[in-house]
C-alpha cells in the first residue's frame, strides 16, 4: 500500500509535466484551431537558446530565460506569419503537414548548428527530495509541478481577465465576430503562437534540466497526445486533468506492469478513449455542417 | 507527335473507345517506350542505379498505397510504415516458419497488412481529420512496441533473417535478379491504382474526401467505402513491405519507424495529393534526395565518416521539411501539377494558354 502511495506521488508528480508541455498544444489549437505537431521541436529549440545564452554567453539564468521567451515568442508569431496565415482555408491535411514538417527544418536546423551531442542544462530545480509526510518525491519532479502548476494556472488566468486574453478566447470561438467588435484576429493569432512557443520553451528548459539536451528532445512531446486526447484539444483545465491521469498511469503501468510498457501506454490510452469518446473527455464535440 | 501530351482530338464513337486506356497511337508508342526502357534499364546502368531502382520500385507501391488513402480518400494517414511492417512481418513468417514460396508469401504480406488496415479504419466513422491521424499515430507506436517486445515471433530488435525467394531453382539474391520480381510488381501496382479511379469504388473514394456527408446523402456506404480505402492502401504498404523483407533480407523494426511514415507523406505531398502520376513521381524525387544530399554533405564535410553521417541525418531532416513546407506553400498539387503545366503547353506550343 506504501508503495502503491509512493508511485502514486511520483506519477501525479510527473503529471505536472506533462501538463506543462501539453500546455502549448492546447493554447494554439484553441486560438487557432491548427494541431502543431512542430510543438515538440520549439520545446527543443528553447531550450537550445537557453543553453546558448546561458553557457556560451555566460549570463545569469535568469537572463538566459527571459531572453529564450523573448526568443520564443518571436519564433512563434514569425512561424504563424510565414506559414500557417498563407495556409489559412487550406485543408486540414496541408495544415497538420505543415507544422511537421516546421517541425523537421527546425530539428534538422538545431542538428547542423548544436550538433548531435548531449549537453546538460545546469540544474535549476533542487535536487534535494521532498517529503511529503513520510513519502519521499524526487525534488526536481516535485518543483517541476509546482512550476508546471503556476504556469497553466497563469495561463487560465489570463485568458479569464486580461483584455488580451478575452480576445483571444472571441477570436477562437468565431473569427467573423472577432472582427466585427474590432478585434485584430491576424495580431490574435500571432500572439496565440508566441505565446504557446514561449510556454514550449520553458517547457523544454525544464525538461532539458531534468534530463539531457538533444535535438531529439522534441520527440517526447508525442507522448504529450494521451494528455491532450484525455484532457481535450480545447481545455485548458483538461490539460492538468490528462497530465494527473496519464502520469499516474504511467507510473502505474511502470510499477506494475514492467518499464518497456510505459512508453506504449500512452498510445494504448490513445486508442481507447478515441474509441469510446471519440472527442476526448473534456473535449468540445465539433458540430459539422453539410 | 504528342507522347506524352493530354489526350487531344479523340473523339470516342462508343462506350468501348470512350473506356480505351490506350486511346491513341501516340500514348500506345509512349507505354511501350516506357516498358522497353524498364526493362532494358538494369543492363545497361551501374549496379548501384539498379539498386536504387529496387528501392525506388518498393517506395512507389507503398507510397502509392498512401496516395489512395490520403490523397484520394482523404483520410490523414501518419501510420503508414507500420503497414510496410506488418507485411514485412507476415511475408518472413509465412516464408520462414510455413515454408510459402515468394508468390505465396508476398500477398501474405499484402493481406495481412489489409486486416490491419481494415482494424485501425474501424474506428474511422466516428472519429475523422486530426483524430484520426492521431489514432493511426498511436497504432504507429503500438506496431513498433509489439514488433520490439514480442520476441517470439517477431524476434525482437535484432529482427528476423529472410532467405532469397526462388524461381525455379534461380535464387533471388542479387539487386539485378530482384529487379524482375521488383519493377513488374511495381507497375502492375501502379496500373491497378489508376485504373481503380475509373471504377465505381474509386469514384466513391474521391466523393468520400470532398465531403463525407455529402457522399453519404448520394448513397455511398461510408463505413464500406472508408475500409476499402484503408484496406487497400494497407495492401499497397503490405506489398511494398513484403518486397522489402526479401530485398534487404532482414525485417527489423528500425526500418518501420515515425520517420518513414513522414517520408512517405513528405513523398505525396511533393508529388501531388491524389494522383497516381504524382506518387510515383514523388517517391522518385524522395530517393533521390537523400542520395544527391550525401554527395552534398560528403563534400562539405570532408573525409570524416562519422561526422558527415551525422551531419547528413540533420541535414536529410532539414532538407524533408523545407521540401514539404516549401511545396505547400507554392506548390501544393505538387510535382504532378508541374508535368502536367509542362504537358498542356508542350502540346499547345507555339501558342500559349
Amino acid at each position: 500500500m506504501n508503495l502503491f502511495i509512493e508511485y502514486s506521488l511520483v506519477g501525479l508528480a510527473a503529471g505536472g509535466m506533462y501538463a506543462l508541455m501539453a500546455l502549448g498544444f492546447v493554447l494554439v489549437f484553441k486560438g487557432t484551431g491548427v494541431f502543431n505537431f512542430a510543438q515538440g521541436e520549439l520545446m527543443m529549440l528553447g531550450a537550445y537558446v537557453f543553453l546558448t545564452v546561458n553557457q556560451l554567453a555566460g549570463l545569469h539564468w535568469s537572463i538566459a530565460l527571459a531572453a529564450t521567451a523573448v526568443f520564443a515568442l518571436a519564433a512563434g508569431a514569425f512561424v504563424e506569419r510565414a506559414i500557417l496565415r498563407a495556409l489559412a482555408g487550406q485543408p486540414l491535411l496541408s495544415v497538420v503537414m505543415a507544422t511537421v514538417g516546421l517541425g523537421l527544418v527546425l530539428k534538422g536546423a538545431v542538428g547542423l548548428i548544436w550538433g548531435q551531442e548531449q549537453r546538460t542544462l545546469p540544474g535549476l530545480l533542487p535536487r534535494a527530495p521532498v517529503f511529503i509526510g513520510e513519502f519521499l518525491i524526487p525534488g526536481n519532479a516535485f518543483w517541476s509541478f509546482v512550476i508546471s502548476m503556476a504556469v497553466v494556472g497563469a495561463c487560465l488566468a489570463w485568458f479569464r481577465f486580461t483584455r488580451s486574453g478575452v480576445a483571444m478566447r472571441a477570436a477562437a470561438s468565431s473569427q467573423v465576430n472577432a472582427y466585427a467588435v474590432g478585434i485584430n484576429v491576424p495580431r490574435i493569432s500571432a500572439l496565440t503562437w508566441g505565446l504557446a512557443a514561449a510556454v514550449g520553451g520553458f517547457a523544454g528548459v525544464l525538461l532539458a534540466a531534468i534530463n539531457n539536451l538533444t535535438p531529439h528532445l522534441g520527440d517526447l512531446a508525442l507522448s504529450v497526445l494521451a494528455v491532450l486526447i484525455v484532457g481535450g484539444l480545447d481545455s485548458l483545465a483538461g490539460v492538468i486533468v490528462g497530465g494527473l491521469v496519464i502520469g499516474w498511469l504511467q507510473s502505474m503501468t511502470g510499477a506494475y506492469l514492467g518499464g518497456q510498457y510505459r512508453e506504449v501506454m500512452p498510445f494504448v490510452v490513445v486508442l481507447a478513449v478515441l474509441l469510446v469518446r471519440p472527442h476526448g473527455l473534456f473535449g468540445r464535440k465539433e458540430i459539422e455542417r453539410i | 507527335m504528342n507522347l506524352i501530351g493530354p489526350r487531344i482530338g479523340v473523339a470516342p464513337g462508343d462506350y468501348v473507345q470512350a473506356a480505351a486506356w490506350l486511346d491513341s497511337g501516340e500514348r500506345r508508342l509512349g507505354l511501350a517506350l516506357l516498358g522497353g526502357a524498364l526493362i532494358a534499364f538494369p543492363f545497361v546502368v551501374s549496379e548501384y542505379l539498379v539498386f536504387m531502382a529496387c528501392v525506388a520500385g518498393m517506395a512507389v507501391v507503398s507510397i502509392v498505397g498512401l496516395n489512395i488513402l490520403t490523397g484520394y480518400t482523404g483520410l490523414l494517414s501518419i501510420g503508414h510504415a507500420a503497414f510496410n511492417g506488418i507485411g514485412a512481418y507476415a511475408c518472413a513468417i509465412a516464408a520462414a516458419k510455413f515454408g510459402a514460396p515468394f508468390w505465396i508469401a508476398i500477398p501474405a504480406g499484402g493481406l495481412a497488412a489489409a486486416a490491419a488496415g481494415v482494424l485501425v479504419g474501424l474506428p474511422s466513422l466516428r472519429i475523422k481529420g486530426l483524430y484520426l491521424a492521431i489514432a493511426t499515430l498511436a497504432a504507429q507506436y503500438m506496431f513498433l512496441f509489439v514488433a520490439q517486445h514480442w520476441e517470439s515471433v517477431t524476434g525482437g530488435d535484432r529482427g528476423f533473417q529472410v532467405t532469397p525467394a526462388s524461381v525455379a531453382g534461380v535464387r533471388l539474391d542479387s539487386d539485378f535478379r530482384l529487379y524482375w520480381l521488383i519493377m513488374p510488381v511495381t507497375v502492375l501496382m501502379c496500373a491497378a491504382a489508376a485504373n481503380l479511379f475509373r471504377t465505381r469504388v474509386g469514384r466513391a473514394f474521391i466523393a468520400v474526401r470532398e465531403r463525407d456527408y455529402s457522399a453519404e446523402v448520394l448513397g455511398i456506404d461510408l463505413l464500406r467505402t472508408k475500409l476499402a480505402a484503408f484496406a487497400i492502401a494497407s495492401f499497397y504498404a503490405g506489398i511494398a513491405g513484403a518486397l522489402m523483407a526479401y530485398f534487404f533480407k532482414v525485417v527489423n523494426p528500425e526500418q518501420y519507424t515515425f520517420t518513414a511514415s513522414i517520408f512517405q507523406l513528405t513523398a505525396i505531398i511533393v508529388g501531388g495529393l491524389g494522383s497516381v502520376l504524382g506518387s510515383v513521381l514523388g517517391a522518385l524525387f524522395m530517393v533521390a534526395v537523400p542520395e544527391l544530399l550525401k554527395v552534398a554533405v560528403s563534400a562539405f564535410a570532408g573525409a570524416d565518416q562519422a561526422k558527415s553521417a551525422i551531419m547528413l541525418a540533420s541535414a536529410r531532416e532539414l532538407v524533408f521539411g523545407l521540401l514539404i513546407v516549401g511545396f505547400l506553400l507554392f506548390e501544393p498539387f505538387g510535382l504532378a501539377e508541374i508535368v502536367r503545366r509542362a504537358r498542356a503547353a508542350l502540346t499547345l506550343w507555339p501558342f500559349r494558354t
